[in-house]
């Protein structure tokens, strides 16, 4: 079977779930890596290490930024002329728009958010969550080439083999730009939701702190938004310390106390942390839907019915505003922080 | 501007879903219009109010009970509606949905914008928009959290992992809305009263003049997920930081860190 792996970067930066694909590529067969944009020999050096046997690169300025049209020509023409039989991508937004687009061109299939893969002979069959994680269904893949996603942390990621070497081939580059990127505005964004080990999570409850008085002149929404910026504080601050990234609940989203991209939950995002804290939510369906994958669930609520400690192994019945910074300061007693 | 938003049917979000003898069952769940595709007429309608003169349709593939998706949007202000429905179109994937799709957009004829939400409660996979744009040859400005037309050019704020981006095309393009585009608005007294009374327009596949597009993948198992060890220890002590420590100690040892 040949396997191409396609690279996801931002400006250089892989994103983790890429040597994930490469890592499972490796178990079924030799593997090209792909990857687009321009000046990024590190990205293909990378490649290799992470245990590619050879790397296809199109490196051109009209790839320097991510474009779905550009990208998705310079992948439809590598396909056509060599011919792989499967494609693997992490599942990022680039990487839905450029394999949903690709597969139009080529007139195959994309299956996105892949747990689980088996390869027998000519077969692979596919396990992914639906309904948000809600049911599992194991699809049967036909399509060549196949193209398919992977779900961040569904898969172990390879050692990195610092000085590995092999071929890289420059291919060509497709410049059918049909939109033109004007500017960015980089969110400091700390660790990400979907590679994230560790996730500390904050829901209504962080708003509800009456012992904080806040500033003169504010409306009651204008207040209960500075609370909750208080609460997401201690969440964040227990965050960084164990090196973990920062979720909400709809709730607190709704509420315009966090972004959306904080977001964890059926209308959010789907994480797999092996630890997920949960302060001050209480578990609707659909965020106990979005934690399934977690290893394992951590509830801090003053609730002891909240639904959150059925699917919780720790849980503590008290005020997070009391308990998330003491777990702060033991967590840096004893990590050595 | 001739914009057309599209919209699909899922179970509501508070359904239980589960897996039955290799069936689906939402336990009678509530079909509804999927929560994201709210935002897409949402966004569609702000952009009708922004640029005079605009029209916006809902658009939507699925049995003849999707009827009720429609006439949410219709509820919601929408001006018309149409539904794509026959029988050979119950097992598509997100290519052969994109096409159907495309061909519906080209009948209808002179679009300016077709409007997408993220994705769908139930297949997840976000596809759709992207595969549609590029069925039409249009530009794609996907996760669009703002939108800002001016004469024939389309600017999105694109809500990214890693931030924000400013992207501009021509019109006619697809573009795919995220929740920052706004809450969506509800139906009105008077939009309730206009969309009960609507009379939705079918097409089928001989309509558009097209053949069902071929299903690639089929689904092999159905499957629960695993169920979880429930039982939940709590921790109790005499202050918080005594139960921190306990609980610090318990992560420590359980290597989840």
């Amino acid at each position: 079977m040949k396997i191409f792996v396609y690279i996801d970067h931002f400006k250089g930066e892989t994103q983790a779930t890429s040597w994930e694909a490469l890592g499972l590529a490796k178990s079924f067969g030799a593997t090209t890596a792909l990857v687009f944009g321009s000046g990024v020999d590190d990205v293909a050096k990378a490649a290799l290490e992470y245990g590619a046997d050879d790397v296809l690169v199109a490196d051109d300025s009209a790839l320097l930024d991510f474009r779905a049209e550009t990208y998705a020509s310079t992948l439809s023409a590598i396909a056509s002329s060599r011919t792989p039989d499967l494609i693997l991508f992490p599942t990022t937004t680039r990487t839905r728009e450029l394999a949903a687009m690709s597969a139009v061109d080529l007139n195959t299939n994309v299956i996105t958010d892949a747990t689980a893969i088996e390869v027998n002979g000519d077969s692979i069959v596919v396990t992914r969550p639906i309904y948000e994680g809600k049911l599992f269904e194991k699809v049967t893949a036909s399509a060549k080439p196949q193209f398919i996603t992977l779900r961040g942390r569904a898969f172990p990621k390879p050692e990195r083999m610092t000085g590995k070497s092999g071929t890289i081939t420059k291919v060509e580059a497709k410049a059918d730009a049909l939109t033109t990127v004007e500017g960015y505005s980089v969110a400091d964004v700390g660790v990400s939701l979907n590679d994230a080990g560790v996730i500390v999570s904050g829901g209504r409850g962080v708003s509800n702190n009456p012992s904080l008085q806040p500033p003169a002149g504010l409306d009651d929404k204008q207040a209960e938004i500075w609370r909750a910026h208080q609460g997401f504080k201690l969440v964040g601050e227990l965050a960084s310390t164990l090196g973990g990234a920062v979720g909400a609940s709809r709730a607190a989203v709704d509420g315009g106390y966090i972004p959306y991209s904080n977001q964890v939950g059926q209308t959010g995002k789907v994480v797999a942390p092996d630890l997920y804290i949960a302060c001050g939510i209480s578990g609707a369906i659909q965020h106990l839907a979005g934690i399934r994958s977690a290893k394992m669930v951590v509830a801090i609520n003053k609730d002891p019915d909240a639904p959150i400690f059925k699917v919780a192994r720790y849980g503590v019945v008290g005020d997070l505003f009391q308990i998330v910074p003491a777990l702060t300061e033991a967590f840096k007693k004893k990590l050595g922080k | 501007m001739k914009i057309i938003a599209c919209i699909k049917q899922v179970p509501d979000s508070e359904a239980k879903v589960k897996a039955e003898s290799g069936q689906i069952n939402t336990g009678g769940a509530t079909l509804v219009i999927n929560p994201f595709d709210e935002y897409a007429v949402e966004g569609a309608l702000q952009q009708r109010e922004a640029v005079s003169g605009s029209t916006v349709t809902a658009l939507c593939i699925g049995p003849e009970s999707a009827k009720e998706a429609l006439k949410h949007a219709l509820a919601m202000g929408a001006d018309d509606a149409i539904l794509v429905s026959d029988p050979a179109l119950n097992d598509l994937d997100t290519v052969g949905a994109a096409r159907v799709l495309a061909a519906a957009i080209q009948k209808v004829g002179g679009v300016d914008m077709v409007v997408f939400g993220r994705q769908t409660l139930d297949n997840g996979s976000g596809l759709t928009s992207a595969q549609t744009a590029r069925a039409l040859g249009w530009s794609l400005l996907g996760l669009a959290g703002q939108i800002k037309v001016e004469e024939r050019t389309v600017r999105v704020e694109r809500v990214i992992e890693e931030g924000r981006q400013t992207v501009k095309a021509n019109l006619p393009a697809v573009i795919s809305v995220v929740q920052s585009i706004g809450e969506p608005r509800y139906p009105s007294f008077m939009g309730i009263r206009k969309a009960s009374k609507a009379e939705i327009p079918v097409w089928s596949l001989s309509d558009l003049g097209i053949a069902a597009p071929d299903a690639i993948i089929t689904r092999s198992e159905l499957m629960n997920p695993p169920a979880r060890d429930t039982s939940v220890e709590i921790i109790s002590g005499e202050s918080p930081a005594e139960i921190a420590d306990k609980l610090a100690d318990k992560l420590i040892a359980e290597k989840v860190l």
